[in-house]
């Protein structure tokens, strides 16, 4: 069959979706300390070659293309390897699919900066895609408990998530509270200056990447030109809102707006704008970046005052403004060919209703779910590195690198070109000093 | 034969060092230096949180001077740096016993 219009736009958008994990990890790496950012970026990079592997094997049966089992997922043997999927146009959908499950797990990541054991982290990327992200997803898009025909969606109504305020940010803002909450604080946590952001021009690419990108992740499922026209706007507008909000607040409050501020407000904006993208005008869509810049803006000082160490503010940032985004649906939404739409609109309260019900749900399910995935590697093999580590830094401990030349004075040392291929080249101090001894002997 | 070392404000630097190259300095040694004084330090704000930063960056420029011509090098060194406000840095002067230039082995003045 030949490529429509649709399907290229689905695959182009999936692209811009995949750029959004390097994009976090340029956001999330340069929000960390010097000697963590490697680390930083790496649980982004990891988590795109984890869970496309899951992807392919059995996630995206999971989350649609299996048949339903109980409302609950889809059967992860039905297609296992997408080998049933050869010949068809199914691989478009499951492409762009697999994006958005890799940035989800990504965005965990900033609540566990700086301590998190790399090889835990690896494991638990792909046990939570399959027993968290994979349902979620599946209640919400595939037809399960969430949908107009689910359990729960046909007693109190569908709850409008386009894009993933629920399956996304506020999945993974319960899990990165649990995640912080199980591992602990950060050593020095509220009081070592050294924990300040270290590379704000790297946090400013990454949120003007994050932007770029997500046009494709709200706009990649649009169906009409109306429809596509509208997110794109919408997407445009919410972030820009959010950006005026957030450095309003700190000139206000703190007396100086910041540049950090700007990147998180665009972040807060694009959070808020996600379910509601295909839903609400422009002018409600800026009224929400306003409110959603704000509130995350007020929202990120909480774990001080409250002491979990969410580092990065994926609370703040991702489940506050994502339940705003979601919650707010219940007011804003426009309606359809004029029937229902949000309390604004004279819908009544039935949308506001299901929206709550499908925030709760999805908090209820992750945190619990997320907390027995946590607890268990916690308990054998150790989510947390030493304390001594932390203070060598994560990035010279778990991976052998630095990411930066720290000063001038002392980088002296020995090379050693690859030494499980080159044993021969090495020379050690010990053979420097047999050679010395046996020329000496000689002369 | 004196040592003057002089704690200066980084952005002073090149003002000072040509000053004292007019003046018929030859050489000095300039090297990057943190320290905090009656100042303090700064504060910088994340997201809303302090981070009070102790350790301001400050440049040391050391020179050699001959005794008759240190009076002047310092009134020099204290016009270019002076701006009135704290953080302006700090001036001393300590005796030399012996120089040394290396390549020729010249000692005292001659190897200044």
């Amino acid at each position: 069959m030949e490529l429509t219009t649709t399907q290229v736009w689905m695959m182009v958008c999936a692209a811009l979706v995949l750029l959004m994990t390097p994009a976090l990890a340029f956001f999330y790496g340069g929000m960390t300390r010097a000697k963590s950012v490697l680390n930083m970026m790496m649980m982004s990079f990891s988590a795109i070659a984890l869970v496309t592997v899951v992807w392919v094997l059995w996630g995206n049966s999971m989350s649609g293309g299996g048949a339903n089992i109980g409302g609950l997922f889809g059967n992860p043997a039905d297609g296992f390897g997408m080998g049933s999927m050869l010949g068809t146009d199914g691989f478009i959908a499951a492409g762009y699919g697999a994006t958005f499950a890799i940035i989800t797990v990504a965005l965990i990541s900033g609540a566990v900066a700086d301590r998190a054991k790399f090889s835990a982290w690896m494991v638990f990327v792909p046990v939570w895609v399959t027993v968290v992200y994979a349902p979620i997803a599946f209640w919400v898009w595939g037809g399960g408990i969430l949908g107009a025909d689910g359990a729960i969606g046909s007693v109190v109504g569908e709850a409008i998530d386009f894009a993933g305020g629920t399956v996304v940010h506020i999945n993974a803002g319960v899990a990165g509270l649990i995640l912080a909450l199980i591992l602990g604080k950060r050593r020095g946590f509220g009081k070592d200056p050294s924990q300040r952001p270290h590379n704000i021009p790297f946090v400013m690419l990454g949120a003007a990447l994050l932007w770029f990108g997500w046009f494709g992740f709200n706009g990649g499922a649009a169906s009409t030109a109306e429809e596509a026209g509208l997110i794109w706007v919408n997407t445009l507008a919410a972030p820009a809102a959010a950006l005026l909000g957030w450095i309003l607040v700190e000139r206000l409050r703190d007396g100086h707006s910041t540049s950090l501020g700007a990147a998180s407000g665009i972040v807060a904006g694009l959070v808020a704008i996600t379910p509601a993208c295909a839903n609400i005008t422009p002018v409600a869509a800026i009224g929400l970046g306003i409110v959603a810049g704000v509130a995350s803006a007020l929202a990120v000082g909480l774990k001080y005052r409250w002491g979990y160490d969410d580092s990065l503010d994926v609370v703040g940032v991702h489940l506050v403004s994502g339940i705003i985004g979601t919650v707010a649906l219940g007011f804003i939404a426009l309606p359809v060919d004029g029937v229902g739409g949000g309390l604004f609109y004279g819908g009544g309260f039935g949308q506001l209703w299901a929206q709550i019900v499908a925030c709760l749900v999805v908090m209820s399910f992750t945190a619990i779910m997320t907390a027995i995935i946590g607890l268990a590697i916690h308990k054998t093999m150790g989510f947390r590195i030493t304390t001594e580590h932390e203070i060598a830094g994560i990035d010279l401990m778990q991976h052998a690198e630095t990411g930066y030349e720290f000063g001038g004075l002392g980088t002296g040392g020995t090379f050693v070109p690859h030494p499980a291929t080159s044993a021969h080249l090495k020379s050690t101090a010990a053979d420097k000093d047999a050679d010395r001894v046996k020329e000496e002997v000689n002369a | 034969m004196k040592l003057v070392t002089a704690i200066i404000r980084p952005e002073k630097t090149d003002q000072i060092r040509e000053a004292l190259e007019s003046y018929g300095v030859q050489g000095m040694t300039i090297s990057q230096a943190s320290g905090y004084g009656r100042q303090r330090g700064h504060t910088q704000v994340y997201r809303g949180a302090e981070y009070t930063v102790d350790l301001l960056p400050k440049v040391r420029l050391e020179i050699l001077v001959e005794e008759d011509s240190c009076d002047d090098i310092l009134d020099v060194l204290i016009s270019t740096a002076n701006t009135g406000s704290a953080g302006d840095g700090k001036i001393w002067v300590t005796h030399v016993e012996e120089v040394i230039r290396v390549r020729t082995g010249e000692r005292g003045m001659a190897a200044v």
